[in-house]
Order: C-alpha cells, then sequence, then structure tokens
C-alpha cells in the first residue's frame, strides 16, 4: 500500500495543487466560506453522506457555507476536532468521494503537514475543518476511516477474559 | 431518544453553545451506534450503574472517558489524578507557543461536567489509594498514567550539572511541579539535544524563539526570565541515525525552520543520493525529507528577511542545526570538574570521535512509563503495560490506554484511537457479562473513605475550575492566557483545602 501511495502522490498531489491553483484565479476556493458561496444563496442546500465508522450511511442536509467538521458533529457523526479547526491536529479526517474531492480547492502546504500525521492516509484524505459545502459538493460523500483494533496476526481472536 | 431514568442522551453535542444531549432528527446516532451488530441495547432499569474508574487526566484517560460516556448510557467514570490540575500533558508537555493543539482542553472539559463523570485530583494511586482497592470499589479500571520517566543515555558525565532530560526541561518551562525548581543554566551559547523527536525540535525553538513571541504564551514567568537572561544563541540537535530516521514531523521542522530571527545549518553532505532513495518512500517520510534536503541546499543568499536584517544591525542570528550518526560518548567536566561543557560523540561507521563544545545538554531520547503497582503486570523492557486491545494480561476488569499501554510516542490522534480502542474493550465486555455488573459497587463512595483515613483531600473539578480561573486572571494583566500556579500547596490553599 505504501507503494502504491508514493506512486500515486506524487503525481496526483501535484495535479491537485494546479487544479486549486487554477480555481484560486478564478475567485473560487471555500477555504474561508466565501469564494464559490458568493455566487449562490446563503443558506441553499446541499445534500451530502456521512459514512461512520461502522460504514454506516448517514445521509445530511447541510447548508452552503457549513463547515463539514462542525456539520457532521451535529449530526451526531463521531468526528473529532480536538484542536476546534485551527489546523493543529488531524483527529477530523474524512475520506473524500470522487469526483467531489477534485471540486475542493487545494489544500494548504499546512493541512498537508497534518495530514501526513493522519493514521491511514489515502490519496482522498482531507481535514474536515477544512471543507466548506458548496453546490459542487453536492451528493458528495465524507468517510470517516475505521479505527483499526489489534488483531492477533495469525488470526487468533482473543478470548475475553 | 430518553435515556435511562429519564436522563438526556448523550448526543454528539460538544460544540460551544449547543444544549446537551440529544441532536436533532436527522441521522442521530444511537448510543451504540459504534458497537458490532447483535449487540443488545444495556438497559438501565434492571441492573446497577457499571463503574468505571479511570487513572489519568491526560488526553488518554479523557478520551476512553469521553468514550464509554458516550456509548453506554448508564456506566458512571470516575478520574483519578495525581496532580490537584487535570490534563496531562496536554497542560504539561504542549510547548506554549501551540496554544491551538490545547484547544482540546475545551473536550475535556464538557467529559468532565457531564453528570455520569467525576474528576478526582490529587490522588496518587498506588500511594493513597491501591490499584486492588480500586478494583474493589469497581467494575473495571483503565490504566491511563502515561510516562512520567525518561531514557537515560547511559553515558559517563550524564549527572554533572548542566545535563538535564529534556521531559524535565519541558516540564520546567510549563510549570509542572517537580521540575519547578530545576534552575537550568542558561549561561552559554551553545546547547546540544541529544535526540531528532518533536521533543527537541520545540525545547530547540524555546531555547531561541524571539523572547517578544514566548511573552504571550503561558509559559511560566519564572522560565520567561530565565531565557530573557539567556545567552544560548546555537542549539544541535544530535543523533545516532541518519536523516532519513528522523523522529520529528514535518509541521515542527517547518516551524524551526521559519523561526524568526533563526537560521537553519544543515551540513549538504548529509543529505546526497536521498533524493533517489526516498522516491518510493510513504508521504510522511518524502515530503519531510524533501523540505531538509531544500533547506541544507539553500543558498546563504536565501536568508529570511529577519536573519538579514539581524544581520545589518551586526547581532549575529541564532543559529540552529542537525548532526547525524552520531552517538554521545561522555559528557565531559569543565576543568573545576563540576559542569558539563563537552559532548564527545562518536560517529558511525567511522568510528571517528568528535567533540563538541557547549554548555548544555538536553538528553531528549524518548519518555519511559513506570510500574505503579505491585499487582499490574509491567513490561520493563518495553516499558508498557502487557494487554491486547487495552485488556491488561491475565487481569479481569483492569485495562490501559495511552502511553503506557502503546509506548510513550504519538500525536493526539494517536492516543485519541488508541483510547477509544481501550473503552471499546469495556464496552464489549460490559455487553456481554464479561465484566460482572450484577452486584453494584461503590466507586468513590468506598475510595472517599479509604482517602479520609489517609488524610488525603481530592481535589474536585470545580476546585480545579477556581485555579483555572486564578491562573487566568493573574495572566491576564501580563497578557498571557494564564499564569500557571507551579506549587501544589497553594494550589490547595487557593480552593481551601
Amino acid at each position: 500500500m505504501a507503494a502504491s501511495m508514493a506512486a500515486a502522490s506524487g503525481g496526483s498531489v501535484t495535479r491537485r495543487l494546479l487544479r486549486g491553483a487554477a480555481r484560486g484565479l478564478s475567485g473560487g476556493g471555500g477555504g474561508g466560506g466565501g469564494g464559490a458561496a458568493a455566487e449562490e444563496p446563503e443558506g441553499a442546500v446541499v445534500n451530502v453522506v456521512f459514512v461512520d465508522r461502522t460504514g454506516r450511511h448517514v445521509p445530511v442536509r447541510g447548508r452552503v457555507g457549513d463547515n463539514v467538521l462542525h456539520l457532521a458533529q451535529r449530526h451526531g457523526l463521531e468526528l473529532e476536532g480536538a484542536c476546534e479547526a485551527s489546523l493543529a491536529c488531524s483527529t477530523c479526517h474524512v475520506y473524500v468521494s470522487t469526483p467531489h474531492l477534485d471540486r475542493l480547492p487545494a489544500p494548504d502546504e499546512r493541512e498537508e503537514d497534518l495530514l501526513d500525521q493522519a493514521p491511514q492516509l489515502q490519496e482522498n484524505s482531507r481535514l474536515g475543518c477544512q471543507i466548506v459545502l458548496g453546490p459542487e459538493l453536492e451528493g458528495a460523500h465524507f468517510t470517516l476511516p475505521r479505527v483499526t483494533r489489534n488483531f492477533y496476526v495469525d488470526g487468533h481472536v482473543p478470548k475475553p477474559h | 431518544m430518553a435515556g435511562a431514568g429519564g436522563r438526556a442522551p448523550l448526543g454528539r453535542c460538544w460544540g460551544r453553545g449547543k444544549g446537551r444531549g440529544g441532536g436533532d432528527s436527522r441521522g442521530i446516532t444511537s448510543p451504540l451506534s459504534f458497537t458490532p451488530p447483535g449487540f443488545k441495547r444495556w438497559l438501565s432499569s434492571s441492573a446497577p450503574a457499571p463503574r468505571v474508574c479511570v487513572v489519568g487526566s491526560g488526553p488518554a484517560g479523557f478520551y476512553t472517558a469521553q468514550h464509554i460516556l458516550k456509548h453506554h448510557n448508564g456506566a458512571q467514570v470516575d478520574i483519578y489524578e495525581k496532580l490537584p490540575v487535570p490534563f496531562g500533558l496536554v497542560r504539561f508537555g504542549v510547548a506554549p507557543d501551540h496554544p491551538e493543539v490545547k484547544n482540546v482542553i475545551n473536550a475535556f472539559t464538557q467529559t468532565a461536567r457531564l453528570e455520569r463523570c467525576a474528576y478526582y485530583g490529587n490522588i496518587t494511586v498506588g500511594r493513597d489509594v491501591t490499584v486492588a482497592e480500586l478494583r474493589q470499589a469497581y467494575h473495571a479500571v483503565v490504566l491511563s498514567y502515561g510516562a512520567e520517566d525518561n531514557r537515560v543515555l547511559g553515558i559517563p558525565g550524564e549527572n554533572l550539572s548542566g545535563v538535564y532530560s529534556a521531559r524535565a526541561f519541558v516540564g520546567w518551562y510549563n510549570g509542572l511541579p517537580e521540575n519547578r525548581d530545576l534552575k537550568p543554566d542558561l549561561s552559554c551559547e551553545t546547547a546540544l539535544i541529544v535526540g531528532h523527536g518533536n521533543v527537541a525540535l520545540d525545547i530547540a525553538r524555546i531555547l531561541l524563539s524571539p523572547l517578544s513571541l514566548l511573552r504571550k504564551t503561558d509559559i511560566t514567568d519564572c522560565s520567561l526570565a530565565a531565557l530573557a537572561c539567556s545567552k544560548v544563541k546555537r542549539v544541535w540537535l544530535v543523533g545516532r541515525r541518519g536523516p532519513l530516521q528522523v523522529a520529528f514531523t514535518i509541521k515542527e521542522l517547518r516551524e524551526m525552520i521559519n523561526l524568526p530571527g533563526a537560521r537553519p545549518v544543515l551540513n549538504p553532505a548529509d543529505f546526497t543520493g536521498l533524493e533517489n532513495a526516498i522516491k518510493d518512500a510513504p508521504r510522511p517520510r518524502k515530503r519531510l525529507t524533501e523540505l531538509m534536503i531544500k533547506t541544507a541546499l539553500e543558498k546563504p543568499g536565501e536568508k529570511t528577511v529577519e536573519v538579514q536584517a539581524a544581520a545589518t544591525q551586526a547581532v549575529a542570528p541564532r543559529e540552529w542545526g542537525l548532526k547525524f550518526q552520531r552517538s554521545p560518548q561522555e559528557v565531559l567536566p569543565t576543568a573545576d570538574g563540576r559542569r558539563g561543557s563537552g559532548d564527545s560523540a562518536k560517529a558511525v561507521p567511522t568510528g571517528d570521535v568528535e567533540e563538541l563544545e557547549c554548555g548544555l545538554v538536553l538528553s531528549s531520547i524518548g519518555y519511559r512509563s513506570l510500574p505503579l503497582d505491585p499487582s499490574v503486570p509491567f513490561n520493563t523492557q518495553r516499558g508498557i503495560i502487557p494487554n491486547s486491545s487495552g485488556r491488561v494480561e491475565g487481569v479481569p476488569g483492569l485495562y490501559c490506554s495511552g502511553w503506557v499501554k502503546r509506548g510513550p510516542t504519538g500525536v493526539i490522534i494517536t492516543t485519541m484511537n488508541d483510547s477509544f480502542d481501550t473503552a471499546q474493550s469495556v464496552l464489549e465486555d460490559l455487553q456481554v457479562g464479561v465484566l460482572d455488573v450484577s452486584a453494584s459497587r461503590e466507586g468513590f463512595g468506598a475510595v472517599g473513605s479509604i482517602l479520609r483515613s489517609r488524610g488525603v483531600h481530592p481535589v474536585s473539578f470545580s476546585d480545579w475550575e477556581k485555579i483555572d480561573a486564578a491562573e487566568v486572571a493573574r495572566g491576564k494583566a501580563a497578557g498571557k492566557p494564564r499564569e500557571k500556579i507551579v506549587d501544589p500547596q497553594e494550589m490547595l490553599q487557593l480552593i481551601g483545602h
């Protein structure tokens, strides 16, 4: 997995950066909730789906401008935001569905640095606190990473004592 | 969605300004939604409330408590803490200039204020009350007491004055009571830190940060005064392995590179050929190494504006650097034989011995847990409590989470996941009856009388809130978020103990 991750990361990170730059030039980018949202009426509905840590799909009616971390928390999803959206931790790590991932403004360097610390990092990893809903995210799935348990290497399941 | 006994369910409403419990009707998770299918929802009316004791009030303790409380609508969780004040390394380990990392205290505070959660500070488990006594009073006991000691270099001269453990130094500037009298000597120009982890970088950054930045943090006044008189202008971070094995992470390295008034000194020779070596490395290692390579190859003319300004004012910029593949052999005393003044190091594999002139040596090679109580198994070699998924081996009803379970590494997300893992084990054992809750346990009711008989007065969470308010008030005048009280006696007097 590391090899494929590494093979993919070089090229695709560059791709995402270029896309982000293009969005930035056209005045897009929802990092602060401005940008794309300014072209839509504030509060228009954006339907998204959260996939919780057991794989359960939780459809949520969000609104343009909603912060994905806070939206998840308001709807009872177990998404932590230890640093309270200040780009100082990676506890709000989520996976974003394609093609929605590429519609997000590229992560800035600080987010990329924090993502490096997230367990089970994938190509479609983002920090939930850095995603702001816009109409382009209609139908997006945000998946919470599974927390892996410690299993014995040989498949043995320890009997509870 | 009424919970047991009419109490509000634990909805996901930790956000500020939201009421406790509830949430809205769309997509709310049931309390046990996290458990595997087939497990029954716990019913309160027939069985006594399970009582859980968590030992340690740092991130591991609080995250374990939070998860149990969220997923069990009857459990009562009591969190014990050795110091009067809670939060462990969030308060005493996270650097003063990283206040955002400490925001997690707000989540922990919400947990502590829950009706089914209680905090008891100023209790040293293993001395004031034994683990055996806790196991009698509670259905389950979770050990989350972290790593209070450090690994030692084991070299001659390690005990000379001028040589400190990173743990003690961090404790000193963060107001940990046991390190308040450290009085590190900062009258030398060069400091040497043994270790290539984030703690080493934190210390380098605190030593070289402009005072104007530190002044507005919650660093203790006493440390600020010492740093104001500090002569340290050069910090070497020395590690026994190479650039590809550094343990620090990119965020912290970048912060160091961008530190105003300080310039990085990396030897390009240390990085030759590494571009190729990291081609297929996992992303975090690749990005980190690329940043080091870039920094090492930067020409002098590309100095930051601040460094150039310092140069024009004829103030030598402070500097810091990384040295690789050197193990400290000995700390050499000064002529009078008392203080550490040099640190001969061995470069592997050439066998060369090099002497590095310095006046301050900090060993930052890892924290270490200590055994708490003879009744708790402990793996001395690894410094952890033997366990699987947080269940302590051979001791039913005893669990562990955090550094004492896994070893003393990782950031907040690592400890969070680990604590949820242990909490899950406790919840499973409650569900399937491995933990027998048919008989009620007294919880703090029993422990309280034991403590009284031993003259120990626990500190409550609202007591802590008084201490907290006093610290914030004292800091206000100086423009600091708080002025930490470092004397436990002063804390106890403040709350009328």
